[in-house]
């Protein structure tokens, strides 16, 4: 036969009986150990709520007094008892209301179960949470830093040349993506146009970017040749040993008497579009290979003078952008240049915002453009 | 979506009567007005919503940086207005949405003619001969319970890597009552008790009603009469009950106040 001191008395989970007045009638051996107070010290004399800390009073009254009166029951609430020398005993707490309401006062049953260990694990967990959380906050700072020294924010004054670009990051702009432009000065009227996508997303793609852009630059001081240069990036690139590898569009301009000379070579990439003012469009370059991914690579230089013509360069994020699985295409992309007023900022715009609405506002892809024009 | 269902607000009663806008405070959502809301519906247009971050308002709503000050929930409460097209409504706010209806009187006159704040505190710490009633460790303790417990909250990311959520378990989180997502509840009861509004309460100019609870651990009498002192003509009732949520413990004394307010 189980007696009553088994059931209540000595149940091995503390176990108190509250009145609608909010004071403790019952309280079991357990449960006067957790508190470290006497059956005198608790029965009809200490408020349950005399028992928490003042933080545990306001959730209390915010939290729990409000789910028993809507539910009549609260379940694995994580609170701390106070003890008379004030340490805390950190239990779970489950509670039914056994009679009244809010407006009458609440009775109700309580069990509390100590939760030393596990609570120290839960600490841990938090805190390893919280680490983790930090961690990627610091990932997405790192990663917007590094993404702004490699995109530069707008293209440099450069007399009797206008010139327009725009980028978009993909996604939420968290992640580094591959997409880069760049535009240098190299002699008194000597520049080089640079646009390329590197393979991959991430940091590592960013650190191929880095070097990429840079050994261009050194290059192009004694290799004159896009695609002489291209061929020594390609050397660089293999003995960096990187398994990433980069398309790239490239071009030397040189300022005449009347316009500009281009000398443009493709490493693997969507070919440079020339629109006249007559909104006719061509495409100019050699497709070539990618720099950094085989061992034998072709790259030629095209020989184009500019006078009039805007010239666009753009990544695959404009012409692979999707919707339901349909490419943006490069038909859509020639329709639209030909349909454009003959200036660069608005290509530069329309043709990011063209394949931005194509795949819902939502760049898979990174987006680059980048569009020049002789000028007066 | 428009923002009145992002906040899963509604409105009822009286069509073209004047409107009445019950924002509940820190803890659960709109249901802790379900005893005092509804008995309004007779001569008023009655709003209800629940703030972002708080019972079944959209998760997309909820933004940590905008949502650091009382002045991100302030504006959200004026764009609802707006969007719902409700000027001078009378604004009953509990606990933290007493001063967030104080910011957003002081901010848009037009949107606010009447202010109730029930069971208010413009500081709920102790600072020098003013008695908010809590110490700088109480409120860390409380952050610190809050990050603890979830009441029913699961965060769906967490669902969704372990897979498809069971059913009868997503049935069961539907009806929890006061969820909490903990990292935001934890934020939101930072804004709540380390904030101060002493400075604000002189600018409000609207008539200002407030009810204080006779026995509340959360806003002391104290902290109520500081609030009825600042506020320039403002009333004060006292609603005889134990506890921080008088329209909870006494639903029918706090409607009769608020309703003889209105009227005079």
């Amino acid at each position: 036969m189980t007696s009553p001191d088994d059931l209540f008395e000595l149940a091995p989970c503390g176990y108190a009986l509250v009145g609608e007045d909010g004071v403790i009638e019952r309280a079991n051996a357990e449960f006067r150990r957790i508190v470290a107070r006497s059956t005198e010290e608790l029965e009809g004399v200490a408020t349950l709520a005399s028992l928490l800390s003042t933080g545990g009073r306001i959730y209390a009254e915010t939290h729990l007094r409000p789910v028993l009166a809507h539910d009549g029951e609260v379940r694995e609430v994580s609170l701390d008892l106070v003890r008379p020398d004030s340490t805390r005993v950190p239990v779970l707490f489950n509670a039914d209301v056994t009679s009244g309401t809010a407006a009458t006062g609440m009775a109700f049953r309580v069990v509390v179960v100590e939760t030393r260990e596990r609570h120290r694990y839960e600490q841990d967990l938090r805190a390893a949470t919280s680490r983790a959380e930090q961690s990627t906050r610091e990932a997405v700072a790192l990663a917007t830093a590094l993404q702004k020294t490699l995109i530069p924010p707008a293209p440099p004054e450069i007399p009797s040349l206008n010139v327009a670009a725009t980028y978009r990051p993909a996604g939420d702009g968290s992640v580094v993506g591959g997409d880069f432009y760049d535009i240098f000065q190299v002699g008194a009227a000597d520049w080089w146009v640079v646009l390329g996508d590197v393979s991959g997303k991430g940091i590592r793609a960013a650190t191929v970017t880095s070097f990429v852009r840079h050994t261009v630059r050194a290059l192009s001081i004694d290799h004159p040749d896009p695609a002489d240069l291209l061929h020594r990036l390609d050397r660089a690139m293999h003995l960096d040993g990187t398994e990433h590898y980069c398309t790239l569009v490239l071009a030397r301009l040189t300022r005449t008497d009347t316009g500009w000379t281009m000398c443009l070579s493709l490493a693997g990439h969507p070919p440079a579009l020339l629109r006249r003012p007559d909104g006719q469009v061509s495409e100019l370059g050699v497709l070539g290979t990618p720099v950094g991914l085989i061992d034998e690579p072709r790259f030629e230089t095209v020989h184009q003078h500019l006078t009039d013509e805007v010239v666009t360069f753009y990544t695959d994020g404009v012409t692979e952008a999707r919707a339901r699985g349909e490419l943006y295409g490069e038909d859509r992309l020639h329709g639209l240049l030909r349909s454009l007023p003959h200036d660069v900022d608005t290509i530069a715009e329309q043709l990011a915002v063209a394949a931005l609405r194509h795949q819902g506002e939502v760049a898979v892809d990174d987006i680059a453009v980048l569009a020049f024009t002789p000028s007066a | 979506m428009p923002r009145a269902d992002l906040l899963n607000a509604s409105v009822r009663g009286a069509e073209g009567a004047p409107a009445i806008v019950f924002v509940h405070g820190f803890g659960c959502g709109q249901h802790m007005w379900r005893h005092v809301a509804p008995s309004f519906e007779v001569d008023h247009r009655v709003v209800l919503l629940d703030l972002p971050g708080s019972g079944d308002a959209d998760p997309s709503t909820y933004d940590p940086e905008r949502h650091a000050t009382l002045d991100g929930y302030r504006d959200d409460l004026a764009a609802l207005l707006d969007e719902l097209g409700l000027t001078s409504v009378a604004l009953v706010g509990h606990s933290v949405s007493g001063m967030i209806g104080v910011l957003l009187q002081i901010a848009r006159p037009d949107l606010v003619g009447r202010l109730v704040l029930v069971t208010p505190s413009a500081r709920y710490i102790d600072e020098g001969s003013y008695v908010g009633g809590h110490s700088e460790a109480d409120i860390t303790e409380l952050l610190d319970l809050m990050s603890r417990n979830h009441l029913g909250w699961q965060d769906p990311l967490a669902t969704m890597v372990a897979g498809s959520p069971d059913s009868e378990a997503h049935g069961e989180l539907d009806q929890a009552f006061c969820r909490t997502r903990p990292e935001v509840a934890a934020e939101f009861a930072a804004v709540t008790f380390r904030g101060d509004n002493r400075a604000d309460l002189p600018l409000v100019s609207v008539p200002t009603l407030v009810l204080q609870s006779s026995d509340d651990v959360i806003a002391p009498e104290a902290a109520g009469e500081y609030v009825r002192d600042a506020i320039p003509g403002a009333a004060y009732e006292v609603v005889e009950t134990r506890g921080h949520c008088p329209h909870l413990t006494a639903p029918e004394a706090t409607t009769a106040a608020i309703t003889r307010f209105l009227r005079a």
